[in-house]
């Protein structure tokens, strides 16, 4: 199925997990991503049963602590 | 307030913009920005807002001015070098335009300060390298009902959002809590570009000078992402306000402000550089 990661196409298998998603598009220092699937925020407990579906929109949130 | 013959000069750029004019200079010249951190993103932030005119601008910097900072600090220069930032910071603002007020606070921002501090000011911009700071400003600002634009960056990405009261998530919404210490990458250990905290901290000036003069779209609601190697902007559309984030929510659980532990960013002698 097609969904829109970071602004960018994938194409993923059907049933594809939230979990499954941050495994696959090896997302960095993934215990601390903030994830929005279609403009909603998804729990940290949650990744491993939010099931993705055709057309969502996917993104990655990042700490970024730095400035000086 | 009629403005001089040198004035209408120097802000001809913007005067001549029919979104800014001379009223919107004058918002400009009125207006009081507090920049919390004269480093990276910081420095950027008020070399631009002392040359829109930006009538006071505060700067909040605790450390002096390291070899290692002139690398993206670009208000200071080599002849600076043991220098408080702030005081740098100053001369290099107050050359750049004379009609600035700018008030520097060596020090740094806690629980016990920064309420006294950003009280004076319209719109805050953060600057620092380290989170229990960045959650400090967000939290103060919530509460004291301030608009800032949050920033990070790191090696070669950087991102800003705005929080404006009663509009949109605040950073808490989005981060929730600190991470813990080792969790992301320190200053040592991860680096930068020195033109992405450039443009990065541009973005927060340009925040800022929006705010002001009430023109164009702030990134309330929304966080914009920078990725230097790709040359791409990604702006991620935030959820609204979340009604049980702990600061602004409706029944907020974080009523006092909170010193967290110094972040592993501080190295021995100096506080931090990113």
């Amino acid at each position: 199925m097609n969904i829109t990661v970071g602004g960018g196409k994938r194409s993923v298998e059907a049933g594809t997990t939230v979990a499954q998603l941050i495994e696959g598009e090896k997302v960095e220092n993934a215990a601390y991503v903030t994830v929005a699937v279609n403009d909603a925020f998804v729990d940290h407990a949650d990744f491993g049963s939010t099931a993705l579906f055709e057309g969502d929109t996917v993104e990655f949130l990042y700490f970024m602590g730095g400035g000086r | 307030m009629a403005f001089s013959p040198e004035e209408l000069e120097r802000y001809s750029r913007h005067i001549i913009l029919k979104e800014v004019g001379v009223k919107g200079q004058k918002k400009l010249c009125a207006a009081k920005v507090l920049i919390v951190g004269a480093g990276g993103l910081g420095a950027p932030a008020a070399l631009y807002l002392a040359a829109a005119g930006v009538g006071t601008i505060g700067i909040v910097d605790a450390d002096e001015v390291d070899l290692s900072n002139l690398q993206r600090q670009i208000i200071h220069g080599t002849s600076d070098l043991g220098r408080p930032k702030v005081e740098s910071a100053a001369d290099t603002m107050r050359d750049i335009n004379p009609h600035v007020t700018v008030k520097t606070y060596q020090e740094f921002l806690d629980s016990a300060n920064i309420m006294d501090i950003i009280a004076d000011y319209d719109f805050v911009i953060d600057g620092v390298d380290n989170f229990p700071t960045k959650f400090l400003i967000n939290d103060a600002c919530v509460m004291a009902g301030k608009p800032f634009v949050h920033a990070g960056i790191i090696r070669f990405k950087g991102q800003l959002m705005t929080y404006v009261p009663g509009q949109g998530p605040c950073y808490r919404c989005v981060f929730h809590d600190m991470p813990p210490k080792d969790a992301v990458p320190t200053c040592k250990q991860a680096g930068i570009i020195g033109a992405i905290a450039g443009i990065i901290g541009c973005l927060e000036a340009l925040e800022a000078i929006k705010y002001i003069c009430g023109i164009g779209e702030l990134l309330c609601g929304r966080l914009l992402t920078f990725d230097a190697l790709k040359g791409d902007f990604h702006t991620i559309k935030l959820p609204p306000r979340d009604p049980n984030c702990a600061v602004c929510g409706d029944h907020p659980t974080i009523t006092e402000l909170i010193d967290y532990e110094q972040p592993e960013c501080a190295d021995a002698q100096h506080g931090s550089a990113l």
